[in-house]
């Protein structure tokens, strides 16, 4: 590895920050240390105090040049990257599984990547049949894992909510025998939610995703429904009532941003201002060919965005603690292990998605993709290769991964980004990396002004 | 120290001896969807 990509350094939101790659180390220095780093490894002390002193006066380099030092003893600057025995998913362990319940949509948004609900197939609803042998496939492939995820999804769920209904209380039944936890939740476009419904979910999902865009003309322009009118009118009343009654379980209202709308944190606030507090705004995920595709052209202007959010942000966060922006929430201290962030999100190994016929998909994403099919819940995975690639796709096998400054966040990001952008899991989405690389600079600028 | 304030010193190299336990949520289905974001997720391995 270059030794430039062992630190990564950036003034952001007033702050100078440094992160040690491969320890995880976070570091908020002064403008003197700030340019010593730049100076630490290829020069003596004296050499550095002859370059900085008519910055600073000799004791204070010399004093932040020992401070700079002490953290490398201890492995918090400029670490060597480590040879872990990096053994991944042996067993084949499945814990988190996305249900698709309903190939079926009663909205027809035009950046769907289901295609308007039916990934380029029939219009079908899982059977009551299906849903349990899913169930029952999650639970008997979960090895000795105790915490298993399973996420309704479409589609649009609600359009087969008898179904959810009854796989909830069998889940409730197998987890008992099998000393398992099942973790429900949905994502829904909200246009069929009632109180029984809004009810059923707050009590049995741990978490919910709530499809919306933002600002209403932002939500109409893409998100209509099927007699071609907006929907926000429609379902802004029930997600508000549905939080509401929700109390301190978790939810998140996500909407999604193209190029008709990035200025996005104008959408941020528009949620916010509804009274939601906990907002994710995702990048679209479409061909480049699409109009609304986010390209090349547009990136400079993302990433400005994602800034003017992280100012904003602070300044909510000191007001209101409880303001939560999913891509600008970081855990330095309780963050996952370096085999999590080496791997990622675990598709096409620990998680799956099984559609109404039980076909197995690597994500919900890659579902409709013959090539990508695994296998079905009767006969389990059957194309070996494929679970293979993914497993074995990770920040330690992608090229452009291993001398990047992000990949113990990131963790060589989405499959299926990148798939669709190069036509190979393996070949991240540059695209998608830039935006991360923000999002994680403004998080921990976040951090570090919060502290204060 | 007087120029450095360091806001993780958890070193990563050490979580990977009790690492992987795999009980930690899957990133992707908590709120984006269609990203991956890992290091905002929590380790659920009280022994890490």
């Amino acid at each position: 590895m270059l030794k430039s990509a062992k630190i990564h350094k950036y003034f952001l939101n007033n702050k100078y920050i440094v992160l040690d790659v491969n320890s995880g180390g976070v570091h908020v220095v002064d403008k003197i240390v700030y340019d010593i780093l730049d100076l630490y490894e290829g020069k003596s002390l004296s050499d550095i105090v002859e370059s900085l002193n008519e910055l600073y006066d000799k004791n204070s380099i010399v004093d932040a040049y020992n401070e700079i030092s002490n953290l490398v003893e201890d492995g918090l600057l400029f670490s060597d990257e480590s040879d872990i025995d990096f053994s991944y998913n042996n067993d084949n362990i499945i814990k988190a599984m996305c249900l698709h319940v309903a190939h079926d949509c009663n909205l027809k948004c035009s950046y769907c990547f289901a295609s308007q609900g039916n990934f380029k197939g029939e219009r079908s609803l899982m059977s009551l049949d299906i849903g349990k042998k899913s169930l029952e496939f999650l639970v008997l492939n979960s090895g000795n894992r105790r915490n298993l995820e399973v996420d309704f999804f479409g589609g649009e769920p609600l359009m087969n909510f008898e179904l959810v209904k009854d796989l909830v209380s069998y889940g409730r039944q197998i987890e008992k025998q099998y000393n398992k936890k099942f973790r429900f939740t949905i994502t829904t476009n909200g246009v069929l939610l009632d109180d029984d419904k809004i009810n059923f979910i707050n009590e049995n999902m741990d978490n919910i995703v709530l499809s919306l865009d933002g600002r209403k003309e932002i939500n109409d322009n893409m998100r209509q429904t099927i007699n071609g009118n907006g929907s926000y009118d429609l379902i802004l009343p029930k997600f508000k009532k549905m939080v509401n009654k929700r109390g301190d379980k978790d939810y998140y209202i996500r909407g999604t941003f193209t190029n008709k709308n990035i200025d996005f944190l104008n959408d941020a606030m528009d949620f916010y201002n509804h009274g939601f507090k906990k907002i994710s705004i995702e990048p679209v995920v479409t061909s480049e060919d699409m109009e609304y595709a986010l390209r090349e052209e547009h990136l400079d202007k993302v990433l400005a965005e994602y800034e003017k959010f992280s100012k904003e942000y602070i300044n909510i966060k000191r007001k209101d603690k409880d303001f939560y922006f999913f891509h600008f929430m970081i855990d330095l201290t309780q963050g996952p292990c370096i085999i999590k962030r080496a791997v990622g999100c675990g598709a096409g190994s620990e998680y799956i998605a099984v559609t109404p016929e039980g076909d197995i998909y690597p994500c919900h994403q890659f579902v409709g993709e013959k090539e990508f099919l695994l296998g079905n819940i009767n006969e389990g995975i059957l194309n070996t290769n494929i679970r293979n690639k993914f497993k074995n796709s990770n920040v330690y096998t992608k090229e452009e991964c291993k001398n990047c400054w992000a990949k113990f966040y990131c963790s060589g990001g989405c499959h299926a980004n990148a798939y669709y952008s190069h036509g190979d899991v393996s070949k991240p989405y540059r695209l998608g990396c830039e935006m991360e690389k923000k999002r994680i600079e403004c998080s921990i600028s976040i951090l570090a002004n919060l502290e204060d | 120290m007087k120029y450095i304030k360091t806001l993780s010193g958890k070193n990563l190299k050490d979580t990977a001896a009790k690492g992987g336990c795999g009980e930690c949520q899957t990133s992707c289905q908590s709120a984006c969807k269609t990203s991956c974001t890992v290091g905002n997720q929590k380790c659920e391995n009280k022994n890490n």
